[in-house]
């Protein structure tokens, strides 16, 4: 078991230089540099330089460096935790990144409990009750959830709580609290506030997590042991929850690692339309304005979280499931 | 065991009578199942309707797609009511007409019903010009009102265009993204997954890395990444020419579950006796693969290919919302819907969500086409 850990924290790392070699592709992608940003921004200030300043900047920001140091470069300050400046903010991009970087976890790691929650009592309800009225509502619920995009969804369910249950909308606090100091009173209205995402973020998980739960439950229904169980007197409800569902699991655990991209994913955009204070607005904001470090920044902390997130769940599946090979 | 099989065997039971089934090739077998698929039927039907209407968007919109209507910015839809004037029923629809008011308090103009005054609407009037298809120039469109009023069934966008022909027109480039996508996806995901199930070793962890990397990314945070570092649209680089990079940057990031499936089948086949034979045979390994391999894989891939057709539909829509997708002149309704990223806009004029309902209705029946088509590829299951 240690061994298997050791060996997938080996290939974390390997993986982590391709998304560095990513991030820095990202970075270089668009057409311009640093230095002409900051050129641009000396003569709007009404200022100008000589061709010799400008070359001797040239010179310390290595525009003209072989692509190799630059990357060098880049990757060796990005590892001691400096990201670079954003253009747009005048701010190191690291403040910028880590002041929004915990809402997009919690968010993300709220919402991914809520759709398992859900989908597994949706999952075992509809697997145990096949073929009624309230299993076919479920089915059609869950193809609607999987068509909608969550953007979407945030918008028409903000557009009713807002015209017909007069809810105040948008952000995760009341206008009264957004920059009070941390009390019970915030985090009070913070809980009045967060429900609305995990579930707008969640729905289409959760919509795809019951169905999969739903077909290796009636996959695992079908095995021996639950006959065995069930002829050896066990009351129902036992067999299903001690004997089937946990075995119905383990492929809920296997689709953590496609599960939790996809929450990120939905969160990013999501958060635009809910005015939520997580990467996803800065972000894309800062793709359109060509804002590079703290763009490639922000994926690459992405990617890094999501990464251990799937790091976490392969040690999960190993500990839950003796069958996995450790190879 | 202990029962012994009877000794002679029945000699009369062999002579069958000639049974349909077992003459019927395997496609038709999957065809046939198919059809017996209520959902996907409605899928395959709905999917048809939907591409010629969108090919006819400018024939069935009654207004040109980028006409700009100062007088009726950000107008509510024409109502139509099924009588006349006098308030007769009528089997001819009618127009009820809207004028714009100041109104006093808000100090703004709105826009108030008119219910005395009612225009026919008809068939056939003549309109604004267009090129149907690329090929057809005409004028005749298939409903509006005589000139010079106009119907607007969807309502108007913030620019007074005609939100109708606009979710038409967007359909053109919203149906077809998943498509040319899922054609690249399949030509990258069949190449790399079954060149990385047959030779495995080294190619084969290297391609195990790279799709693991590409799988750590958010999806929609790197295809805007993708997205954002192409041009701006200008003389040399058209919005059609950004759209089929859009569609490179969508199959790039979405190859890998295809070529993940297919290294999962062509890992089985290289053990068969088929192979087995073309090796025995003398048969390059290119020959193995794409003469043996892909064609019997081929039923699985277009099923991976149906199925992974949401996502990508999904993705353009979430691209061209956020800005970074579809610029114009073109129009997708990603691009249509990213008027409505504000909740009190939507509010004022819910018609600007409309080309959402066009989303999610296209996602659903490309969802119950793939499904039936992945019930439909085993025939001889139960």
């Amino acid at each position: 078991m240690l061994n298997y850990i050791i060996r997938r924290i080996g290939y974390l790392f390997v993986t982590l230089i391709f998304v560095c070699i990513i991030g820095f592709v990202i970075i270089e992608l668009p057409p311009g540099s640093y230095l002409e940003f900051e050129l641009q921004r000396i003569r709007l200030l009404g200022g100008d330089l000589s061709q010799e300043q400008i070359r001797s900047l040239e010179i310390i920001y290595g525009v003209n460096d072989p692509i190799y140091l630059k990357f060098w470069k880049w990757i060796s300050r990005f590892v001691r935790g400096d990201f670079g400046e954003s253009f747009e903010y005048n701010l190191p991009a690291r403040d910028l990144v880590f002041a929004r970087l915990p809402f997009t976890v919690i968010i993300s790691v709220l919402t991914l409990i809520f759709a398992w929650g859900i989908s597994i009592v949706v999952g075992v309800y509809s697997a145990t009750h096949r073929r009624t009225f309230l299993d076919y509502t479920i089915e059609v619920l869950q193809f609607i959830g999987l068509s909608v995009p969550s953007f979407l969804l945030a918008l028409v369910v903000m557009v009713f709580a807002q015209r017909t249950l007069g809810l105040h909308v948008g952000g995760l606090y009341s206008d009264a609290f957004v920059n009070a100091p941390w009390s019970w009173d915030k985090f009070v209205d913070l809980l009045k506030h967060i429900w609305m995402p995990i579930v707008v973020i969640g729905a289409s998980n959760t919509a795809w997590l019951s169905r999969v739960m739903r077909t290796n439950l009636l996959d695992v229904l079908g095995m021996q042991y639950v006959q065995t169980a069930r002829s050896k007197g066990l009351p129902e409800r036992r067999v299903i929850w001690k004997h089937a569902v946990r075995n119905a699991m383990h492929p809920l655990v296997m689709v953590l690692g496609m599960s939790l991209p996809q929450i990120i994913s939905g969160e990013t955009v999501v958060a635009i339309v809910l005015n939520l204070p997580t990467t996803g607005p800065l972000y894309f904001r800062a793709l359109v304005q060509q804002d590079m470090y703290l763009a490639a920044s922000f994926l690459m902390l992405l990617a890094i979280v999501l990464l251990i997130g799937n790091l976490l769940a392969d040690i999960l599946l190993a500990w839950l499931d003796p069958r996995i090979r450790f190879d | 065991m202990a029962e012994a099989a009877p000794a002679v065997p029945q000699e009369e039971t062999i002579v069958e009578p000639v049974s349909e089934v077992g003459a019927m090739s395997q496609w038709k077998l999957m065809v046939l199942r198919y059809r017996r698929n209520t959902l996907a039927m409605i899928g395959l039907i709905g999917l048809i309707i939907g591409y010629i209407t969108v090919a006819l968007a400018p024939f069935l919109g009654p207004n040109d797609y980028m006409r700009q209507d100062s007088n009726y910015v950000s107008g509510p839809p024409t109502p139509i009511k099924f009588r006349d004037q006098q308030g007769n029923f009528s089997l001819r629809p009618y127009a009820m007409a809207i004028r714009t008011e100041l109104d006093p308090v808000a100090y703004k103009f709105r826009y108030v019903k008119d219910e005395t005054t009612y225009y026919p609407v008809k068939f056939f009037v003549k309109g604004d010009p267009y090129t149907l298809l690329g090929f057809i120039d005409g004028d005749v469109h298939l409903f509006g009102l005589d000139a010079p009023n106009r119907i607007y069934p969807f309502g108007a966008d913030p620019l007074g265009r005609c939100m109708f022909t606009r979710v038409l027109t967007g359909g053109q480039i919203s149906m077809t993204v998943g498509l040319v996508g899922v054609l690249l996806s399949i030509v990258f995901g069949s190449v790399l997954g079954t060149a990385s199930g047959y030779y495995g070793g080294m190619i084969d962890d290297i391609m195990q890395r790279i799709i693991e990397i590409i799988a750590a990314f958010p999806t929609v945070p790197l295809w805007a990444a993708l997205a954002a570092a192409l041009p701006t649209t200008s003389s040399t680089f058209t919005a059609l020419d950004r759209y089929f990079l859009i569609t490179v940057i969508l199959s790039l990031v979405n190859w890998t579950g295809l070529a993940r499936q297919l290294r999962a089948k062509v890992m089985s086949y290289s053990q068969s006796d088929f192979t087995m034979a073309a090796l025995a045979a003398g048969a390059s390994d290119w020959r193995i693969i794409f003469v043996h391999m892909i064609p019997n894989a081929a039923s699985h891939i277009i099923v991976v290919a149906a199925l992974a057709i949401p996502g990508m539909i999904l993705g353009e829509t979430s691209l061209s919302f956020l800005g970074l997708g579809i610029m114009p002149p073109l129009v997708s309704w990603g691009a249509l819907l990213k008027d409505a990223q504000q909740v009190s806009v939507v509010i004022q004029q819910p018609w600007l969500i409309i080309p959402g309902a066009a989303v999610v209705i296209t996602v659903l029946l490309f969802s119950f086409l793939g499904d039936g088509l992945r019930d439909a590829v085993d025939p001889y299951s139960i």
